[in-house]
């Protein structure tokens, strides 16, 4: 199956990635590639196959709900391009 | 042969460990002397993103105090390289990219702890394919790795640079991760080994996370015992991994020196198919020869959906990456686009310089994949395929105790030969990639070579038999010499 530019331009909004000119026409053609490529797992016989959830067929472990790490803010905070008093600074959102 | 005879560089980790031992040469000095080498080779190889110099000779200082103390950790004094996708307190883990060229990491992965408290000394972070996303390591921000056997050569990926550096001797061993492949790989083209332990088996904490239900951590050296030595130390439960396995770890070490008579090697008919190179299909047969002569039998097994394995993984790992890579947006670490007018052009734009070509092509398949109308048609399709596989595993397994066949369809390729074409790239990964969707241990061990490039015999074993994959290469290694052969720029 062929992906149309449209289509191409709707994923990379839904994944937030700005392209340009030529990654887009580079896409188009690579996205719907691969795309044809896993399309053959349309001709594998499923039906009433359980989904995989976990390689091991075991069940999520838990933790007791206590506190366990310390507050490192301000080391975390080093590799930030822009932060003030403690927090993340990004442009302007509400106007 | 004895330790002593060989220069430094030229030992396996645990002939090391024996010259430390009998005091023929000191941790300062072995570092130095590596630390040499990677300033004198590596600009050929480019298995380095960086090399951690001061720290490695602090280090070694005080595993050589500790060791005149009487206090010998297991790996007291021996060098080490880490995949820089391991975070490394205070060191630059770029994950081979853009994003993170940045990245100081203001912590340790577990792994990387683990080895350190066992007193192994870190010489540098490699190479690697950009987020381990690729086969060749091409896609790294930081240039290709070259591999030692031929410099016009890719060494594989993603674990490229710790292949490279291994194989041409500038460490005894290094870790790498396999999500796809991404060990093992490396490993054949570069004829050394690579393990990639049971899905669980090793913490994922601090290893930059690509493919959450597929990511392994692993260890890539010459020799099956190295692996052995190095597995015993970094396997094992990890509160901070909440899909790390609560379950001992057996002693690799202490298992290896048991025959392999009696072992039943189930080979898959499908892996001898067209899609193999005859002349790397000829010595994978005879290295199976070579178990059957120390004592295994050979079964026939079948592996009827594997044809569907490479498909499945390029839907399941592009899935989970655009997931995990959503974390990277300019706002807490990593690149971060300049100027940017709003909040989403910041995270738009951030993200497109950032990342290279083939991430931003696995996110983009991911998210078309997770979209809403495709998600049945794809993700969840995906994972039923992905059961049948593991079901088609789990069947072989009842009757072998493992399965050998080759690692890659063909030895090592040129530099530039498959980039362009994604496809063609992904299906070097058609061996490697069922034991990921299974969570099965796999590894490589070189068995020879085709046109003076090396090749690789791939073992794969049931949940957790390690010991059995690591017993088995060491008898093979024991009976061949493979995996001695040295690239001749780098003797």
């Amino acid at each position: 199956m062929s992906l149309s530019k449209d289509q191409v331009h709707h994923i990379a909004m839904l994944a937030r990635l700005k392209l340009n000119k030529d990654e887009y026409a580079d896409s188009v053609e690579k996205l719907s590639r691969i795309v044809d490529f896993v399309d053959q797992l349309s001709r594998a016989d499923t039906v009433g196959v359980v989904p995989m959830a976990h390689p091991l067929d075991t069940a999520q472990r838990l933790r007791p709900d206590v506190v366990f790490e310390t507050d490192e803010r301000d080391r975390f905070q080093e590799n930030a391009a822009a932060v003030s008093g403690g927090l993340y600074l990004v442009p302007k959102v509400i106007e | 042969m004895s330790g002593a005879a060989k220069e430094m560089h030229a030992q396996s980790m645990s002939e090391l460990a024996a010259g430390l031992d009998r005091g023929d040469f000191t941790s300062v000095e072995l570092t130095k002397s590596l630390l040499k080498r990677i300033a004198a080779l590596d600009e050929k190889l480019n298995a380095f993103i960086t090399v951690t110099g001061d720290a490695a000779l602090e280090a070694a200082a005080r595993a050589d105090k500790a060791r005149a103390a009487g206090d010998v950790g297991t790996l007291n004094g021996l060098p080490i390289v880490h995949k820089d996708i391991f975070c490394t307190r205070g060191v630059k883990t770029s994950c081979g990219s853009k994003m993170l060229d940045n990245f100081i990491s203001p912590y340790d992965a577990t792994v990387v702890e683990r080895l350190a408290d066992a007193g192994a000394v870190v010489l540098g972070k490699s190479n690697m394919d950009e987020f381990a996303m690729g086969s060749s390591n091409e896609t790294s921000y930081f240039g290709p790795v070259r591999n030692p056997w031929d410099l016009a050569r890719s060494p594989g990926g993603s674990s490229g640079g710790s292949a490279a550096a291994v194989a041409a001797r500038l460490a005894p061993a290094a870790t790498g991760t396999d999500t796809g492949g991404s060990i093992r790989q490396p490993a054949a083209l570069t004829g050394t080994v690579g393990i990639k332990p049971t899905y669980g088996r090793v913490s994922r904490y601090g290893m930059i996370a690509f493919a959450s239900s597929l990511d392994q951590a692993g260890v890539i050296t010459r020799t099956a015992e190295d692996a052995a030595r190095l597995l015993g130390v970094m396997a094992g439960f990890d509160e901070r991994d909440s899909t790390s396995i609560d379950r001992p770890v057996p002693d690799y070490l202490g298992a290896l020196s048991e025959s392999i008579k009696g072992l039943r090697v189930g080979i898959v008919r499908q892996h001898f198919d067209a899609g193999l190179e005859e002349a790397c299909g000829g010595r994978v047969k005879d290295a199976i020869a070579v178990l059957e002569s120390l004592g295994a039998t050979t079964v026939e097994v079948d592996l009827p959906n594997l044809d569907l394995s490479v498909p499945t993984y390029y839907v399941v790992a592009p899935a989970e990456c655009s997931s995990n890579l959503s974390r990277f947006d300019g706002v807490r670490f990593g690149h971060r686009a300049e100027n940017a007018e709003d909040l989403l052009d910041l995270y738009c734009r951030s993200r497109g310089e950032g990342f290279g070509d083939e991430v931003k092509r696995r996110i983009m398949t991911g998210t078309y994949v997770l979209s809403a109308g495709y998600y049945d048609a794809y993700y969840l399709k995906a994972q039923q395929v992905r059961q049948l596989i593991a079901d088609d595993f789990e069947q072989a397994f009842a009757d072998v105790d493992v399965i050998a066949g080759p690692t890659t369809p063909a030895p090592a390729f040129r530099l530039g030969d498959k980039v362009d074409d994604p496809i063609t790239m992904y299906l070097n990964d058609i061996y490697t990639i069922g034991a990921n969707l299974a969570g099965l241990p796999a590894m490589s061990i070189p068995c020879g070579f085709v046109d003076e490039l090396p090749v690789g015999l791939h073992l794969v074993g049931a949940h957790f038999a390690e010991a059995t994959l690591l017993r088995t290469s060491h008898q093979y290694q024991k009976a061949t010499d493979w995996h001695t052969a040295c690239p001749g720029d780098f003797r």
